[in-house]
């Protein structure tokens, strides 16, 4: 599948992943992070039961401490 | 468009801001300086010395409480801006209530797990509320790297997404003053964009 990341293209040869799936094939490794998928907040606890599938448009953003 | 204009346009809004240390004061200080006619301000902290690094305070309202104090130097610098104040801290359950009624909500909170509940319960609960999150201010140097990202219409993240704060890399007030000053513009932007 091919799917928008952060805007940019990425391929996966899975057909669909796990929200926890493409962070770990990716190794996205900062622990605070925001996930969208298609404009919609996908909250942490559903991070194994949300799936990614082809076309989706993910954006993430990474929250660090400091204000 | 001349700044009168601009000012009587800013001055039918409500902004909700979440924090008043390094992040909330400085950009509450540039929205009140616009003109924006009503700040919502959260906060449940006191001024310490430390905090005179990057927050808009002075050394004479060390031990007040931020909120009390930012409502002050507002009232110095633009005492047409309404502002309101909570002393509290933001959870899950009052998040909705505080911010009722704002058109836009800026983060300026300062640690990441709080970041987290604001943006979840904003984002999920407040639909079609716009929300500035700060994240990536630590430390100094290092300009281009901060930046203003739109995720959608509803979400907009100002830093460089990296800079975590810790002992070594403090933050201090320019890369502080810089990412408060691109939330409070870009709050600008959608506050000129709505007729």
């Amino acid at each position: 599948m091919k799917i928008l990341l952060n805007n940019r293209e990425e391929e996966f040869k899975e057909e669909s992943i796990t929200v926890n799936e493409m962070l770990i094939l990716k190794k996205f490794s900062f622990k605070m992070r925001i996930i969208k998928i298609n404009g919609t907040l996908i909250s942490k606890e559903k991070y194994n039961t949300t799936f990614i599938h082809d076309g989706d448009d993910v954006q993430m953003l990474y929250l660090m401490s400091g204000g | 468009m001349r700044f009168s204009e601009i000012k009587t346009h800013l001055s039918k809004f409500r902004v909700g801001i979440a924090g008043a240390g390094g992040l909330g004061s400085n950009c509450a200080v540039a929205l009140a300086r616009c003109g924006v006619g009503t700040l919502v301000i959260t906060d449940f902290d006191i001024i310490e010395e430390l905090n005179l690094n990057r927050q808009y305070y002075f050394t004479d309202q060390i031990g007040l409480m931020k909120t009390v104090a930012l409502k002050e130097n507002i009232a110095h610098i633009n005492p047409e801006v309404f502002v309101i104040i909570h002393q509290m801290k933001l959870d899950r359950t009052n998040i909705t209530e505080i911010f009722s009624g704002c058109n836009i909500i800026v983060e300026a909170l300062d640690s990441s797990a709080m970041k987290e509940i604001l943006i979840e319960t904003v984002q999920i609960k407040m639909p079609g509320i716009p929300l500035i999150v700060g994240s990536g201010m630590a430390g100094w140097g290092k300009t281009n790297d901060i930046i203003s990202r739109k995720i959608d219409d509803t979400l907009y993240v100002c830093g460089d997404e990296y800079s975590e704060i810790s002992d070594d890399l403090p933050p201090i007030a320019p890369r502080v003053g810089i990412v408060a000053s691109m939330q409070a513009n870009i709050v600008i932007e959608l506050l000129m964009n709505i007729k």
